[in-house]
């Protein structure tokens, strides 16, 4: 604090916008006299629906509203250092997995659900912001991932991967595709694309306390499971059948899919609308696990909007994401204007005829998805995860993998 | 300009204006200032000084910063001062300069250094009354059987200065009540007027506020709730409210957390900035306390750190070492060609050659990163090949060395190109006319003396080098990592290394950050120092 006031000084004496720096977006946050709202959102999909829905709050009320987009990977710290600065928003929406690092930060407030509105809401996303027995924020949208697949190559969604192996090497022998699967594994790995397949093999990344809340020393990938579910993964990796390739990332899937280079890509329902303007026959299913194995579970992730402890404007805070976001009417005009998968069952039960996939993925999302954890050690968990995870796609000794990443997960939240 | 070695007292300059005649004391035009529009300029500028410490001032004070406020005053009337009094020439040259480096160069490094002795992290940002808030403030639950209202928040007599009152309906009971900071009082029904929903619109005896009139009072509301027996009622936006008690509260007299419901309590720790419970347990909010040296002593005695420090630091310089080393050999090949005078068109090459380097990097590693890919990537389809470039430590340095060659060359040869027009032609000629070959000649003469010119740009593109943050991270994120390490990889330098160690744990741990930030400063800078030395030796050969 006492340095950001420093450069406070010294930056406005060197009439520069150093003020910026220390708080970000300092000129509107915390200019006062106007009395409006003001709400921090993620630039990606979705900012602009999210625009129009403040701008209803805003001719409902009377009230000016500003929305502000900053990109998603820079939002959730530029948030937590201008709450420090005393120039925050009012409002702010993203990712439930950033709660349990605003609390930890005393950045978000909770907020008291009313029973109507619990009923209304998809119970996992109610879950998804609950955080130590409190609800932080309204959930809007309720993501886990799909398998995709090209119908005119792969009528009929497989039951297994066993089966979308067959069927895909089938296609891969005849000429037609190139990859079996476009499933993003990158150089450094992707642990979210690969959780419904460790799921499956038996592994998990967080034990559940009897409340439902994450046990921190509970890690996943130390207990034996995890070894044996990447046995399973690794053979269907580089040195194994070739299934899962490093060369396949987040960057390059949609375009393999598209393409038709593959009949299957796993990726979540924010590509339905990319999909949507290619020339691709497709179909959505859940994400196959292994024959002999459990059931594939996806991350759920779930956007909300959450009220800032230090904004100006508390109250209007507060009425925007406690009693006016979780009018299903608001959320339904969110959900038209962003076609995303919404978190209210109101909203689900409108869109099943008009937009079938959607209802689709929300369906399989509530049915095999498990919550991602949102407490701040998740964060030191994703590196080392997906680089074992990598490694054992590349061909190395699941065993040591494994047990190199527990360590260094273990070392970095002191467990 | 030169004018300013006058003793502006006693000789006045030649060709000042005029109104300056007698008015010395008030420097106008008595400190060289002598034309009318450097006047104006100087008028203009003092101005906008005046302007920007105003703009400046109104935050300071509304967050209450007065040693911000008095930092920024004595600036001020400093600036002033210099620009107006006779008597401080050599100030008036030098204040902008310093006030820039005290601002950019030296507040940033002790705000670096007095970090790095803190616990400054997330869950460690403020302080101790704000984690006693946060704690506080997260712990408020509902009480257990109480309804949710219907709020309407109107105030007693002025809507601006009143007191307020929550007009409360519950939708359970339909009863309708007034809440005020004495408590709640229940309303006749004949009293108030109720929308549709069963919301109060009207009530006999207060004004109902609006929107805009509520935001105007928001730090009354904060202050304000309704106290019941199990809790207070507090509003939740403009339209709801319910009776809700913190869970947790903070004692003074044992310097502790209590939780109402299970009776724990967390101690105050101040020397880690946590409150922690018996069993060891601590609450995630906690404070910023300093720390001494324990920062660094994690550094020094981290297992993970030491097994792969080494390694990192010769790949470091090496990096950056070859960096230099390629990127200036190929951009002097290509200037010493284009600087032929038998060749033609040489513009035009130029620009194709600068092409690439306006061009913004961070893109072009994106892009490059894509064209290592295995399967899919330019370089293995052109090649024929099926290298995973990026997969294996020794391949990925070539390829990050590659992008770095492409990225960089171009700006040494125009560097290159630039110091090799200001070498006097004579010089080459005499050695041609002495008999020197033309490669001895570039040798012994041309050479030497682009270096005397370039190496203080050699030695800051090694510093910038050495701490090449994007270059790795983008291309190859600091891989390959081996299978038992997955926090040292095989092309990270110290930078990405020590980002993955402070910001990969449960949170940023700016701390720690800083701690490393402080070491590699002082082994860039040591290098830096000794480079300059020899760069002297090289100019005093010269």
């Amino acid at each position: 604090m006492r340095g950001c006031r420093w450069k406070l000084a010294v930056g406005a004496i060197v009439a520069t916008t150093t003020l910026g720096a220390c708080g970000g977006g300092t000129g509107d946050a915390g200019g006062g006299g106007d009395s409006g709202l003001l709400i921090w959102a993620g630039s990606g999909t979705g900012g602009d629906a999210l625009k129009q829905v403040a701008q209803r709050f805003g001719e409902e009320n009377g009230v000016p509203v500003d929305v502000e987009l900053l990109p998603g990977d820079e939002l959730q710290t530029n948030f937590v250092t201008a709450s420090q600065g005393n120039n925050a928003p009012d409002v702010v929406c993203g990712a439930h997995d950033w709660i349990g690092n605003l609390v930890q930060n005393g950045t978000i407030d909770p907020i008291q659900l009313l029973p109507a509105v619990r009923e209304d809401l998809q119970p996992l996303a109610v879950q998804a912001v609950t955080y130590n027995g409190q609800v932080y924020g309204m959930p809007f949208t309720m993501n886990s991932l799909v398998l995709y697949r090209n119908t005119d190559l792969a009528p009929d969604a497989p039951a297994t991967i066993e089966d979308l192996v067959a069927t895909g090497q089938q296609l891969q022998a005849a000429g037609r595709v190139t990859e079996v699967l476009a499933l993003p594994v990158s150089d450094t790995g992707n642990a979210y694309f690969m959780y419904p397949l460790f799921t499956s093999a038996g592994g998990y990344v967080f034990g559940t306390a009897p409340d439902g809340s994450f046990d921190s020393t509970d890690l996943g990938l130390a207990a034996p499971q995890a070894v044996t579910a990447y046995q399973q993964i690794g053979a269907l990796g580089e040195k194994g059948q070739g299934v899962l390739k490093r060369s396949i990332s987040a960057e390059n899937d949609l375009s393999l899919f598209t393409d038709g280079h593959t009949a299957f890509m796993v990726e979540g329902p924010w590509q339905l609308p990319n999909l949507a303007k290619s020339s691709v026959p497709y179909d959505i299913s859940p994400v196959p696990g292994f024959a002999d194995g459990g059931p594939a579970s996806p991350f759920i992730t779930v956007d909300a909007c959450y009220v800032a402890s230090r904004g100006e404007h508390r109250t209007l805070g507060q009425e925007y994401v406690a009693n006016f976001w979780s009018r299903p009417d608001v959320q339904a005009a969110y959900q038209k204007a962003a076609e995303a998968v919404p978190a209210s069952l109101t909203v689900l039960d409108q869109i099943r005829d008009t937009q079938p996939l959607v209802a689709e993925a929300a369906d399989i999302a509530a049915q095999s998805g498990q919550i991602m954890p949102s407490i701040p050690e998740m964060a030191a968990v994703w590196d080392p995860w997906g680089k074992a995870e990598a490694a054992v796609v590349a061909g190395a000794d699941p065993r040591t993998t494994i047990t190199a990443a527990a360590t260094t997960i273990r070392g970095a939240i002191g467990g | 300009m030169a004018r300013s070695t006058v003793d502006v007292d006693t000789a006045r300059p030649t060709g000042s204006p005029p109104g300056g005649r007698g008015r010395a004391g008030l420097g106008v035009g008595s400190d060289g200032t002598s034309s009318p529009l450097g006047l104006v300029l100087k008028i203009a500028a003092l101005a906008l000084l005046a302007a920007v410490a105003v703009w400046g001032a109104v935050p300071l004070v509304r967050t209450q910063n007065w040693i911000g406020l008095a930092v920024l005053v004595a600036v001020t009337l400093l600036g002033f001062y210099v620009y107006l009094s006779p008597r401080t020439i050599p100030l008036k040259y030098l204040l902008p300069g310093t006030l820039f480096l005290i601002a950019f160069q030296i507040l940033p490094i002790v705000y670096t250094v007095a970090t790095a002795f803190t616990n400054f992290s997330d869950g460690h940002r403020g302080s101790k009354e704000e984690a006693i808030a946060a704690i506080e403030g997260a712990s408020v639950q509902q009480v257990p059987g109480s309804p949710v209202y219907d709020l309407t928040i109107a105030a007693d007599g002025d809507p601006s200065t009143g007191d307020l009152v929550f007009l409360l309906a519950d939708p359970t009971t339909d009863q309708v009540f007034a809440g005020t900071s004495d408590g709640l009082a229940p309303l006749s029904a004949a009293d108030v007027q109720r929308s549709d929903a069963g919301r109060i619109t009207a009530a006999e005896g207060y004004t109902v506020l609006d929107v805009a009139q509520i935001s105007d009072r928001q730090d009354d509301l904060t202050a304000f709730t309704v106290p019941t027996d199990d809790g207070a009622i507090r509003n939740q936006g403009l339209s709801s409210a319910f009776d809700g008690a913190p869970q947790r509260a903070y004692d003074a007299g044992c310097d502790c957390i209590t939780d109402a419901a299970s009776g724990r309590t967390w101690t105050a720790d101040d020397g880690n900035g946590a409150f922690v419970a018996d069993d060891g347990q601590t609450l995630a909010q906690g404070w910023r306390v300093g720390v001494g040296l324990r920062n660094f002593g994690a550094i020094f005695t981290n297992d993970v750190i030491r097994s792969s420090f080494l390694r990192i630091v010769v790949w470091n310089f090496a990096f950056a070492f070859l960096t230099v080393l390629i990127t200036f050999g190929l951009g002097l090949l290509v200037a010493l060609a284009l600087n032929n005078p038998m060749l033609k068109g040489k513009t035009f090459y130029r620009s194709l050659i600068i092409l690439p380097y306006a061009m913004p990097a961070v893109a072009m590693y994106l892009v490059w990163r894509n064209m290592f890919n295995t399967d899919f990537g330019l370089i293995n389809r052109i090649l024929g090949t099926h290298v995973n470039w990026l997969g294996n430590t020794a391949s990925s340095m070539v390829a990050i060395l590659l992008v770095q060659l492409w990225l960089g060359y171009n700006y040494m040869f125009l560097v290159i190109t630039g110091a090799l027009q200001s070498i006097p032609k004579d010089l080459t000629e005499a050695a041609g006319v002495d008999g020197a070959k033309p490669f001895y000649a570039f040798r012994t003469i041309t050479f030497p003396l682009l270096l005397v010119a370039l190496a203080p740009l050699l030695i800051s593109s090694f510093a910038f080098n050495f701490n090449n943050f994007n270059a790795i991270y983008l291309v190859t994120q600091g891989g390959p990592f081996s299978p038992d390490n997955p926090s040292a990889g095989g092309t990270d330098l110290l930078i990405t290394y020590t980002y993955r160690l402070a910001f990969g744990g449960a949170g940023a741990d700016y701390g720690f950050a800083a701690a490393i930030s402080v070491v590699i400063f002082l082994i860039v800078g040591v290098i830096s120092v000794l480079a300059f030395r020899r760069t002297r030796a090289l100019e005093e050969v010269n």
